[in-house]
């Protein structure tokens, strides 16, 4: 069937555009870079018999880094039928190029790696909303790991964003990637609950980041 | 209060029944007499303005053991005098007063709206605005399940039972910038009456009544316990969980979808309708009064502006009016920052939910019937630092402003 125009102010476009914005920060997130949604310009919801619904965004972000910069997006986000099981097909275009972080990957990856002791911590932000600027990169990363959460977790039902780091704690390896074990606290907007998730994630500045173990409330997945 | 410093010490011994005098000379002659009595040492006259041309006047102070026959004098030489000053230390007193006073207020206008405080400091600065501002009153409306006192801000300038228009913030205690921006509110419009041509034309004609923190029990347990929590903290019969979700605990499509009847759920509607006794006390004050025009509430966090229905998808009968007015207060919002706030019916733009407070005032009559949420958008959500409270809190004054101007003018 043909691809129907919805309000971008409604929930449905609203709730598609925070699946494509999770999927964006897993795959482009990482300490220097936080992608965050400023506006759906447009959206399309299309049915498709015995497959599910698939949503056509266009969407406005920016660098929480760079706000300057626009960082305009396309997103096709398929939440397949009874999707109790299988996580949404999410495709997201970035339109021109994202504000490198090379210098700042860098930086924060030596910084890591010359700590005697593993990195801890707890609250961010803090109940204030306060966030000490040498964690600042722990909780962009946050949002990485978070976004992977909210990607496969996401049903039409369902709006998520992440509400607080509530621990982490840096796991030192014998290999050359980063690893920081995240309980997070996340907001879910339909039913309000505010539920804890132990996410693993792995972070090396050329490969990027990728989630390792991830349990949350109830079943683990 | 302090004590007075020494020279206001000295000032209250001295003063007493002292007099000022006005005294009106007619030609040089009157001059030439008043610059005698100037001459005059042992009656320790003060000359404010001296005695130099003829049509000038003159004021002096007159000691109290002198003042009869000052004015004896005057009388018999066919000098005209008034008095600017009955008793000079009356005045001072006076002037003494309003100084501690500006003092107080000097140093409790040290609250800081910029930040997050707890109850008790909230509490406190309720106080400080009642007893600040004549036309402000605290009331309290009952008390929540843990027996604190709900408290209200009543903004009133006269009248009996003028239409009126209510405003309430914090009912789900983790928005903290809700109970903070409500404060930051109080402030402005009671600083502003007199001032300010909306706020004075709008308080002329209708009251306000502010209820800060509606969900005091829940707020506290964010300080203490659960920066998260949401729901009221009544226990449960049968159940280990406390706490119903207080929005969706009104008398208006109750039990219905959007609303979860399992008490663990964040969205627990409670056993019954105003089963809650934060929302009963509200319910029975509005029923009570009889006059309420508008009721709006705050909540955090999303950015939008929303109209009834919540417990059903259909428009109101007011959908045309609720828009429009809704868009020019998000408009308003937008002018300052350039925060944009989405406009539409709480089923269309977030969910469906019911039992919600004002599906409830719009079925009971109350036409103009808002739910605000306020910023942001979910990068830092309930955790909003609080560099941005009074920001969120002038924006969204601009949008309850323009909502509150076309209700005194559709009521009034």
């Amino acid at each position: 069937s043909l691809a129907m125009e919805l309000p971008p102010s409604h929930f449905p476009a609203a709730r598609a555009a925070a699946v494509a914005v999770g999927y964006l920060r897993y795959l482009r997130g990482g300490p220097g870079r936080g992608l965050e949604l400023r506006e759906v310009r447009r959206a399309r919801r299309q049915d498709i018999d015995d497959v599910g619904h698939k949503y056509y965004l266009e969407l406005e972000l920016e660098d929480v880094l760079d706000k300057d910069r626009t960082v305009n997006c396309t997103a096709e986000v398929l939440y397949h039928l009874g999707s109790k099981s299988s996580a949404p097909d999410v495709q997201v275009t970035v339109q021109g190029e994202l504000r490198s972080t090379e210098e700042a990957d860098k930086e924060f990856y030596n910084r890591i790696r010359s700590l005697e002791k593993e990195l801890v911590a707890e609250n961010i932000p803090d109940s204030h909303g306060n966030v000490p600027p040498e964690l600042e990169p722990i909780h962009l990363l946050a949002w990485v790991a978070s976004g992977y959460v909210i990607w496969q977790n996401s049903t039409e039902n369902t709006k998520f964003h992440l509400a607080q780091v509530k621990h982490v704690k840096q796991v030192k390896r014998s290999d050359e990637d980063l690893q920081f074990d995240y309980v997070l606290l996340l907001h879910e907007m339909v039913s309000q609950e505010v539920l804890p998730w132990e996410v693993a994630v792995l972070w090396h500045p050329r490969r990027g980041a990728r989630v390792s173990r991830c349990h949350g409330p109830g079943a683990g997945n | 209060t302090s004590s007075p410093g020494p020279l206001l010490v000295l000032k209250t011994l001295i003063y007493c029944r002292h007099q000022v005098l006005r005294i009106k000379t007619k030609n040089e002659e009157d001059v030439k007499q008043l610059q005698l009595l100037e001459s005059l040492e042992h009656l320790e006259l003060d000359f404010w303005i001296n005695p130099s041309a003829a049509a000038l006047p003159v004021d002096v102070r007159i000691p109290a053991a002198s003042v009869q026959s000052v004015k004896a004098f005057l009388e018999s030489q066919g000098i005209e005098y008034s008095i600017l000053i009955e008793d000079l230390q009356d005045v001072l007193d006076k002037e003494k007063q309003d100084m501690t006073e500006s003092a107080q207020r000097q140093r409790s206008s040290t609250f800081d709206f910029g930040a997050y405080h707890t109850l008790d400091d909230i509490n406190t600065e309720l106080d400080h605005l009642a007893s600040e501002y004549s036309f402000v009153e605290k009331i309290q409306i009952g008390e929540s399940y843990e027996k604190r006192p709900l408290y209200v801000l009543k903004f009133s300038t006269g009248g009996s039972s003028r239409p009126a228009i209510w405003l309430d913030a914090g009912i789900h205690s983790r928005e903290w910038v809700t109970q903070a921006s409500a404060l930051w509110i109080a402030n402005k419009i009671a600083s502003d009456y007199g001032t300010d041509a909306s706020i004075t034309s709008l308080l002329d004609k209708m009251d306000l009544f502010l209820l800060p923190v509606a969900n005091p029990d829940g707020f506290v347990y964010t300080h203490t316990s659960n920066r998260m929590w949401r729901k009221t903290r009544s226990k449960i019969p049968g159940s280990v969980c406390v706490g119903v979700d207080p929005n969706r605990n009104w008398d208006a499509g109750f039990g219905g979808p959007g609303a979860s009847n399992r008490p663990c759920s964040d969205s627990y509607h409670g056993p019954s309708a105003n089963s809650e006794v934060e929302v009963r006390s509200v319910v029975d004050f509005i029923k009570n009064h009889g006059n309420f025009k508008a009721f709006l509430t705050l909540h955090s966090y999303s950015q939008l502006l929303m109209y009834p229905y919540g417990y059903k998808c259909t428009r109101p009968d007011d959908y045309a009016e609720l828009e429009s007015l809704g868009r020019a207060a998000a408009s308003s919002i937008r002018s300052l920052y350039g925060t944009t706030f989405q406009v539409g019916s709480i089923c269309k733009t977030i969910y469906q939910a019911s039992g919600g407070s004002i599906d409830w005032s719009y079925d009971n009559g109350i036409k103009y019937s808002f739910a605000f949420e306020l910023r942001d958008t979910g990068r830092y959500g309930f955790l909003l630092p609080a560099n941005q409270i009074i920001p969120a809190a002038k924006e969204t004054w601009l949008g309850l402003k323009k909502i509150m101007e076309h209700v005194r003018d559709k009521s009034c």
